[in-house]
């Protein structure tokens, strides 16, 4: 087998799948550059496995494209596509040794026993496994079982590797390992990775990218801190644990909100929605840079690195601040609240809002 | 007294209680005088296994001719009942319980009743007489349960495996020889063995389809306990009972084999 020494270019346009009455994807358009590393993340049951079995020709889409490098993926039936796909569960095959369930996908390929062997033990050092190859698959702990399953999956030389919530079923510490482990895979060989995720925490830590995916749309898709910087949607933002909403109203690219400072945007005149991370927000006795308002101080909580601080605001709306461990608020006080201005996003208020 | 030791007796106790009535044939088939009120017979003979091995009992072709069939009537009820078994052990389809039912129906209706029907068919298509239609008949009662058990097997089935096989470049084909069927091993074996003991023990569909022509074991076992001569039926009885038992033997290692615990006999 020759090796692939780049990943491809993965480009998704306008697709769409539904499963009977429940729609699984709608509309999606993704563009991931050849090598990159790409977290595809979302609550559990928003379509982001569909997507993966969609790209690797489980599931054929209802409608739209899949092309790599420019040639549509579509007409070829999953075992001829050059995508790698690891589940959650193992997967291996229990009637095989563990050389032999990564050498499956070779022998499958017509390649000659010698050679399958070779490369099947050459992959199983760059996973960690030397010395194992002859364990059977029942004997290897819930770790190494999907140190095999990468290892089958990237023996093949993928152009493109799909992780579909690899590591969930591991503890958190052996998560981080693995999580390392395969990202030095994919920088090693340079295949074009998405990494499927509801955690976001692990979202950012393996990935450089993100692609958020919500109700079967994709809500974003950039580098992992625009979420937490610039989020693209108020459902976007609620995923990435922005709690404080500020309500008020747009017009001519100018929020305002009452008790709040008016503030530039470039968002259509109508409701809108200031959005603030809790850690952002300054609680202070007298009024900082930027719009502010007031607010009492409902409850205030020592979590370790800093405080979680309930606030009141006078329309009765509730804000939470993480100011730093020392900050000198009490409980039934009237404080200040503020933001920088580069903390602020105003975003359109849509339909499926809270209030 | 410790619980392995206990469940080791309790074994043993099944053990004694199955195969005991099996001793009046020991006894019987090595019988020569037996006067009334002795215990035991007064002298032993074994004539009763010379006549087995005899050309003119003709057992020995009996046996070789119920081991075919019973091997034929394996091979095949499991080739039927495999997509049979897919369809429903995997799909969930509007009327699954009914064609569950209706694969039942041929074990629920007896056996004699169905045959008579089927029975003009053979003659006409003259089949009756013949091995390959005792082994035809005999799919009848075999069929349902390969595909019951096979059922329960594909249930158990993580059918995502087959489609990390796909991923990995193995089409159906490929798929099912090089990963379904493997998984499968334990239910296909034990499927095999209802049916080559079903087909083993089957008198009746033989006896009507196979026209007195074709002369399995149990054919002559009847015909002889239907006679006079005990000791004959006595060692053809005792033939009779031990390959089955050979057989179950033989398969118990990959029923209760460890890889098997998650899809053998799991869901029946």
């Amino acid at each position: 087998m020759i090796a692939t020494p780049a990943g491809g270019l993965l480009e998704l346009s306008s697709v769409s799948k539904r499963f009977g009455s429940t729609t699984a994807v709608v509309d999606v358009s993704l563009t991931l550059r050849p090598g990159s590393f790409t977290a595809l993340l979302g609550p559990s049951g928003c379509g982001k496995s569909t997507l993966l079995a969609l790209v690797a020709g489980l599931v054929h889409p209802d409608a739209g494209r899949i092309d790599l490098d420019g040639v549509s993926l579509l007409d070829a039936p999953a075992e001829r596509r050059p995508v790698g796909l690891v589940f959650q569960k193992p997967l291996l095959f229990p009637h095989l040794s563990v050389l032999a369930n990564v050498g499956f996908g070779l022998r499958v390929g017509g390649a000659g026993r010698r050679e399958t062997r070779r490369a099947s033990l050459q992959m199983l050092e760059r996973v960690q496994l030397a010395g194992l190859e002859q364990r059977r698959v029942g004997e290897l702990s819930g770790g190494q079982e999907q140190r095999v399953a990468l290892a089958r999956a990237l023996v093949l030389s993928p152009r493109v590797l799909l992780l579909d919530e690899p590591f969930s079923a591991l503890d958190s510490g052996l998560r981080a390992t693995m999580r390392r482990l395969v990202r030095a895979l994919a920088d090693e060989t340079g295949v074009t990775t998405v990494f499927v995720t509801h955690d976001q925490a692990e979202a950012v830590d393996v990935a450089d990218d993100v692609a958020l995916v919500l109700d079967g749309r994709l809500a974003g898709h950039g580098v992992a801190s625009g979420f937490w910087s610039a989020p693209s949607s108020l459902a976007a933002a609620r995923f990435f644990g922005v709690v404080n909403e500020i309500p008020g109203q747009v017009r001519g690219g100018v929020f305002s909100a009452q008790g709040w400072a008016s503030l530039a945007c470039d968002v259509p005149d109508g409701p809108g929605v200031l959005v603030v991370r809790p850690e952002r927000l300054v609680v202070d006795a007298v009024t900082g840079p930027g719009p502010a308002m007031t607010a009492t101080v409902h409850e205030v909580r020592f979590a370790g690195t800093h405080l979680v601080v309930r606030l009141v605001r006078a329309d009765g709306g509730v804000l939470v601040a993480h100011p730093p461990v020392g900050t000198g608020v009490r409980a039934g006080s009237t404080v200040s609240v503020s933001a920088p201005p580069d903390a602020c996003t105003v975003l359109v208020k849509d339909a499926a809002a809270r209030d | 007294m410790s619980a392995p030791t206990r469940v080791r007796l309790l074994v043993a106790a099944a053990g004694v209680v199955a195969l005991l009535p099996l001793l009046p044939l020991v006894v019987w088939s090595v019988s020569d005088t037996w006067p009334y009120p002795s215990l035991l017979p007064t002298s032993t003979t074994t004539r009763g296994l010379a006549l087995l091995v005899a050309p003119r009992t003709g057992a020995v072709h009996s046996l070789v001719l119920s081991l075919g069939i019973g091997a034929s009537v394996s091979v095949l009820a499991v080739l039927i009942g495999l997509p049979a078994g897919r369809a429903i052990g995997l799909s969930r389809f509007r009327g699954r319980r009914l064609v569950q039912l209706a694969l039942l129906a041929p074990v629920i209706v007896p056996g004699l009743a169905v045959t008579l029907g089927l029975q003009v068919f053979f003659v006409r298509y003259g089949l009756s007489g013949t091995v390959p239609g005792v082994v035809l008949v005999q799919l009848v009662p075999t069929v349902p349960y390969a595909a019951t058990v096979l059922g329960a097997g594909f249930a158990n089935l993580d059918v995502d495996h087959e489609r990390v096989a796909r991923t990995l470049g193995a089409g159906p084909v490929r798929t099912t020889w090089s990963v379904t069927l493997p998984l499968l091993r334990p239910t296909i074996v034990a499927a095999a063995l209802f049916c080559f003991l079903i087909s083993w023990s089957e008198y009746i569909l033989t006896l009507l389809v196979g026209a007195g022509r074709v002369q399995t074991l149990p054919l002559q076992l009847f015909a002889a306990i239907g006679g006079t001569d005990t000791t004959l039926a006595a060692a053809l009885a005792l033939l009779v009972v031990v390959p089955p038992l050979l057989a179950v033997l033989a398969c118990s290692r990959v029923l209760s084999g460890r890889s098997s615990a998650g899809i053998g006999l799991g869901r029946l």
